[in-house]
């Protein structure tokens, strides 16, 4: 198993540790690592495949925030995925274009049914209690680095834009 | 963890703020008792501010001990026993236990866990409180160092246990005041624990409802007796001695029997009331020994004269009573609950006490005194134990930490 394994009592630590790109470090007043903070991460957790990430985004800062990427050891990719009804009025998954605003001094909460992260490819089972490691990139070039525990969780199964009639669920 | 953390730090407050003003033992101290001190304080001017909610109350997770264990019973408890699955190992463990901990302290603020799909039913707390507890076979799993008392009590004479309601290798008590709450509670943990264990038995009990009565009133067992008169007073020295522990890894834990006794109301049903009487050495009136008066609230808690006689010179607390049976040297801490499941057969009921004692040590507090209810007790006549399960309850753990770090880390 890939993924960094770190006690639940180092989120609130980890969760103000904000990386900077070098080359955008004399532009801005504050990087958008520096004022947004997150809570309540948590993974489904999965033995294979794919699985959600979920986690309540908020920004304190007076300009608006983007969150353009993200990435973890525990998968070989990770997606930003929106909520979006298609032409049936059905909702389906898809990945988002350009990334999640969250709005100056604002909130955007990622939840099953709603926005999350995917995590595409696990690179291993993700046990129920694990923790694994994740930073997102924003559009101004910073980072931000949390840590979400795997929890048993039977919900989180929406089908995917494409996929919907062929993957029988996941 | 950052969760909600203004709303958590505010119900938090309200807590820290009661303590202090009912002083150090403020934990056991109900509602009724603090919002009647706020109310006194408070200018009369003030009158219209609304009461607080009782299902607001909170009561601290973290700490040196565990909640639950020295906090005034809450009306609503289960007691759920997990036996671990083959495979889980220190490591699955400490998964585990870090999942159930943090659920457990965002459940006791009233915030919903995280993937909390009904956070709508955490938002009252109503004194929930969540206890772990360790079997033998979890502290052997990992190769601790167990007490010596942790193993099954000894086979008394008495006895017809029963699988379903005996032993278990990871306690859950959840207690509230309210039982949505416990219910939503138990779910929420069941749920998490389900990739590590399976339930291996669950046992619901009651009190008096919340603000039935006064705070601190000795509850009444389902025979109608008085319960748990000579208990040690949380937070007293002699408390602190017969319960907490100072050993290796359970410093500032307990030990905790949970023995389902069985109760034949319809059998008790025939005794009348001096027999009744009788048979515990206490009048039933109002819970005091026979050798004080049957009358007067006050009266429970005289002491009960063991050599006083009758005019024809035979015992006033007749030898075959269970308190003269009960008392010895031994001190145990008691908090029993009531239960009252769907009658079978020809029974009206299936009634009975789930007897909790907490004792520092099992082996020379409770023992010696089970084995002589065992050999002598009248009430046996109509008490029957049908489960039997012994529990290490670790000490607390601060914010950030997990129960049973000190054993699992």
């Amino acid at each position: 198993m890939s993924a960094a394994l770190v006690p639940f009592g180092l989120l609130a630590m980890l969760a103000g540790c904000a990386v900077q790109d070098a080359t955008d470090a004399a532009t801005s007043a504050s990087f958008s690592a520096e004022v947004v903070t997150v809570s309540d991460a948590w993974v489904k957790a999965g033995d294979a495949g794919m699985t959600g990430l979920f986690v309540v985004l908020d920004n304190g800062g007076d300009a608006e925030a983007m969150v353009v990427s993200a990435a973890t050891d525990a998968a070989s990719a990770t997606e930003l995925h929106e909520t979006v009804a298609d032409a049936s009025g059905t909702m389906t998954m898809r990945e988002v274009s350009g990334g999640f605003t969250i709005a100056a001094n604002g909130q955007r909460v990622l939840e099953p049914g709603g926005d999350h992260l995917m995590l595409m490819g696990l690179t291993g089972p993700l046990s129920p209690g694990e923790e694994i490691s994740v930073e997102l990139r924003f559009s101004d070039g910073s980072m931000l680095e949390f840590s979400a525990p795997a929890k048993d969780f039977a919900g989180a199964n929406e089908n995917y834009e494409g996929e919907a009639e062929h993957s029988g669920g996941h | 963890m950052p969760a909600g953390d203004a709303t958590a730090r505010a119900r938090r407050l309200v807590a820290t703020r009661r303590q202090f003003l009912l002083g150090g033992a403020a934990a056991g101290v109900g509602a009724v008792a603090a919002m009647g001190i706020d109310r006194a304080m408070r200018p009369a001017a003030d009158a219209p501010v609304a009461q607080p909610l009782h299902g607001e109350e909170t009561i601290p997770f973290h700490g040196v001990h565990q909640a639950g264990l020295d906090t005034e019973p809450q009306a609503h408890a289960v007691f759920l026993a997990l036996d671990l699955l083959p495979e889980v190992d220190r490591d699955g463990l400490r998964r585990l236990m870090r999942i159930l901990s943090d659920d457990a302290s965002r459940l006791t603020r009233g915030l919903p866990p995280l993937a909390d799909t009904e956070p709508e039913l955490a938002v009252t707390p109503a004194r929930l409180t969540v206890t772990f507890g360790f079997g033998p076979g979890l502290v052997s799993r990992v190769g601790g160092r167990a007490p010596e008392w942790l193993a099954p009590l000894p086979a008394f004479g008495i006895d017809r246990l029963r699988p379903e309601f005996s032993d278990g290798d990871l306690l859950l008590q959840v207690a509230a005041d309210d039982q949505v709450t416990v219910a939503h509670a138990v779910r929420m943990l069941l749920k998490d624990a389900r990739s590590f264990a399976r339930l291996r038995w669950s046992q619901r009990g009651f009190r008096r409802a919340h603000g039935s009565e006064r705070s601190g009133t000795t509850m009444r067992n389902l025979f109608g007796q008085v319960d748990g008169t000579s208990n040690p007073v949380p937070g007293t020295p002699e408390f602190e001695r017969a319960v907490w522990s100072n050993e290796g890894w359970m410093a500032g834990g307990t030990g905790l029997v949970l023995r389902r006794i069985h109760m034949d109301l319809d059998g008790w049903d025939r005794l009348d009331r001096s027999g009744r009487d009788q048979a515990l050495g206490r009048f039933q009136s109002n819970g005091a020994p026979l050798t004080s008066s049957s009358e007067g609230a006050r009266a429970e808690f005289d002491e009960p004269d063991l050599a006083a006689k009758s005019a024809v010179g035979f015992p006033l607390i007749p030898a075959f009573s269970h308190v003269r049976r009960s008392r010895g040297e031994e001190v145990i801490f008691r908090r029993a609950y009531n239960y009252d499941e769907s009658p079978v057969g020809a029974e009206v009921s299936d009634s009975g006490l789930l007897f909790v004692s907490l004792q520092a040590d099992v082996a020379a507090q409770l023992v010696p005194i089970q084995r002589r209810l065992d050999e002598l007790d009248l009430l046996n006549e109509w008490t029957t134990p049908v489960g039997s399960a012994v529990f290490a309850m670790p000490p607390g753990c601060e914010e950030g930490g997990f129960i049973g770090e000190t054993l699992l880390v």
